[in-house]
């Protein structure tokens, strides 16, 4: 990277990252507007949207009744008549609320009358924060299954920010779940000028040769970390982030799997009817004749995130299943 | 309703251009009820039969700009709308050339371009989404109104709750109304809810509210005009209760044996075209030779749209595949 561009560039948090993209796209586009519970006054349950108000005004940083299904609601409506909502749940848990409007309404529309849906959903995700069964959840899985969503989910600052922009730019609904466990863990250098992530693309994080871990959210980092700790043993990690859920780049995630013959599927959604199983099928049914091993599953057990710490670190994938998972499938 | 009240306030074009889109939507209705009784229609058909002047009303009642969401039995939405009897017919039979290409059925259809909102069956659903098309006419400062309405079935749900609530804390230019046909499915009133008139609701969240003779499209129209008068002005949404009967099934394969005869007698007396005539009588606007050249011209009308529709391709299975996803947006 040439020098010119390094100086320019700045270390921003997770959260800073969402912050700005939210800021720059709505100073970018009147049309985009901001809904939620507590975002206003208050500056949103993690302050995302912190001084926002001061700077847009009530009307493009909305403080809502607390009904998600009406905000939901809401947003599509406006969203239909040419604006750009960007709806914050304040936990990606209380999304059940809205479920129907997002399946139903939302994801149904341009398929049923050609009524297209330009709509963010954001939706801070994910255990590892002391949260609870209602403040922790991976809800990704309940859509994944439901045609006409977007679906990203990104893993570091640049994702964050580059990928909520092609959010709000897209015509379609687009949950964006952002991991909660990251807000002010990761920091990384964002380029000052304008970017786009492509939503649909995923990103080869580490290079590896021998096994494919392909993952998404916070759970990249536990990859990152296993095949950093892999190396001294000979194996060679490759990290496939997703970003995207849907729709899903199976065109990388393939090519990673026939370069390395071997892959785990890695994520913080408990194990049943998970990513993890859509693409295991996947490569059951595309990739079978390169695989010289077991395609394998690593996931919370399929309870609720549960509260204390010591019930809550035995729910979470940790380095060491990767670890693990990576040596029993290293020996195939 | 006062006869001299009509005549002061409601011109007598609009008047027989009222009683022209009762016709339409009764013979319209009629004929897709014969062809769904043929089995040339398939699927669910609901019809808006004795109920024909709350849409005829109400959307009359309205500027082209406005907005609607209808309920099912609002047909005459349509009509008023520019769908011509071919589109709707091509609807109902699942052809290439109705408003969904054959993707959704019956009424389950819209246009943003035309500013009626595709009805989900998930009753009270587009209620919020209305909310949220008032919020986006709020913003922007525009003078648009939106007209959205469910059942007394749908006035259960929550989204009905939430949308009312919204729409009065910000007071958004939105008129909610329900059509109380006294069934929802087989389900009676006193089964669905403690209080004697949906209208009662309204005061809980704060916005005027109207028990309207929904059978009496002079009445509807004038109420229609007041409450949108009053969200024009900025001050908010109105609740409407159009009282009448659901005189036909929930669907037309259903008898509703669970309707008393006399029930039914009762309000076919209060027929809304019958009650129509007598006042244009009254206003001597027209008299029986009129009323059969209307009759007449409107079963012309349909019968050229069946020919439309009839001549119109079915589409290819793999369009199955067509719109998932929308390449850009709309607006309206």
């Amino acid at each position: 990277m040439a020098t010119e561009t390094t100086q320019k560039q700045q270390e921003f948090s997770y959260i800073e990252a969402i912050s700005q993209a939210l800021d720059e796209e709505m100073a970018r586009d009147e049309r985009v507007f901001l809904m939620g519970e507590d975002i206003g006054m208050y500056g949103g349950a993690f302050k995302i949207t912190e001084g926002f108000l001061q700077k847009y005004g009530e009307w493009r940083v909305l403080d809502t009744p607390l009904a998600e299904s009406g905000i939901v609601g809401a947003a599509i409506g406006a969203a239909m008549m040419g604006l750009r909502p960007v709806v914050e749940m304040q936990f990606a848990d209380f999304i059940s609320c809205a479920f129907d409007q997002i399946t139903e309404v939302a994801a149904k529309n341009h398929y049923r009358w050609g009524a297209a849906v330009p709509m963010v959903i954001r939706a801070p995700f994910g255990g590892g924060i002391h949260g609870g069964p209602f403040h922790s959840e991976c809800p990704e899985g309940w859509f994944f299954h439901s045609p006409g969503l977007k679906l990203v989910a990104p893993s570091t600052p640049y994702d964050a920010k580059g990928l909520l922009k092609a959010a709000i730019r897209d015509p379609n609904p687009v949950i964006y779940f952002e991991h909660k466990f990251l807000y002010r863990r990761i920091k990384s250098l964002l380029p000052q000028e304008d970017f786009i992530v492509p939503i649909g693309k995923a990103d080869v994080k580490r290079v590896g040769n021998d096994i494919s871990v392909i993952t998404y959210g916070a759970m990249v980092h536990l990859a990152l970390e296993a095949a950093q700790t892999l190396t001294n043993e000979g194996i060679d990690l490759e990290v496939v982030d997703l970003r995207t859920l849907i729709p899903l780049d199976k065109e990388t995630i393939y090519s990673s799997v026939r370069k390395t013959s071997k892959a785990i599927l890695l994520h913080e959604d408990n194990k049943t009817g998970g990513i993890g199983a859509e693409i295991a099928a996947r490569l059951a049914e595309d990739c079978f004749d390169c695989l010289d091993g077991p395609v394998v599953r690593i996931a919370p057990p399929d309870t609720p995130v549960p509260f204390s710490t010591p019930l809550e670190e035995f729910f979470l994938p940790k380095t060491g299943d990767i670890i693990t998972a990576a040596r029993k499938l290293a020996a195939y | 309703m006062d006869v001299a009240v009509i005549a002061k306030e409601i011109k007598r074009d609009d008047l027989l251009q009222m009683y022209y889109y009762l016709r339409l939507t009764r013979a319209l209705e009629d004929r897709i009820t014969a062809l769904y009784r043929q089995g040339r229609i398939v699927g669910g058909v609901y019809t808006s039969h004795g109920m024909e002047a709350i849409a005829v009303g109400y959307a009359s009642a309205l500027e082209r700009d406005d907005v609607i969401a209808p309920f099912h039995r609002d047909m005459g939405v349509f009509l008023i709308r520019g769908f011509t009897t071919g589109e709707i017919l091509a609807q109902y039979l699942g052809k290439r050339t109705g408003p969904t290409k054959g993707k959704d059925g019956n009424v389950h259809m819209g246009d943003l371009k035309r500013g009626v909102f595709g009805f989900v069956s998930h009753l009270a659903d587009n209620l919020p989404v209305a909310a949220g098309a008032a919020l986006a006419f709020k913003i922007r400062g525009e003078s648009r109104v939106v007209f959205a309405g469910t059942g007394d079935g749908g006035s259960s749900r929550g989204d009905f709750h939430e949308a009312m609530n919204f729409a009065a804390v910000r007071k958004l230019p939105v008129v909610f109304f329900c059509n109380n046909n006294q069934y929802a499915y087989s389900t009676p009133l006193h089964l669905q809810m403690a209080i004697p008139n949906v209208v009662d609701r309204a005061k809980a969240y704060g916005m005027p509210g109207e028990i309207v003779d929904g059978n009496d499209v002079a009445a509807v129209y004038l109420a229609a005009k007041r409450a949108i008068v009053r969200a024009r002005a900025g001050e908010g949404p109105t609740f409407l209760e159009f009282k009448t009967m659901r005189m036909h099934g929930h669907s037309e394969h259903d008898p509703a044996k669970y309707v008393p005869r006399e029930l039914l007698e009762e309000w076919k007396k209060k027929d809304p075209i019958l009650k129509a005539e007598q006042l244009l009588k009254q206003l001597s606007y027209g008299d029986e030779p009129y009323f059969q050249e209307v009759t007449e011209r409107v079963k012309g009308e349909v019968e050229a749209g069946l020919e439309f529709a009839e001549q119109s391709p079915l589409p290819e299975g793999p369009e199955v595949l067509e719109g998932v996803f929308a390449e850009s947006a709309g607006s309206y």
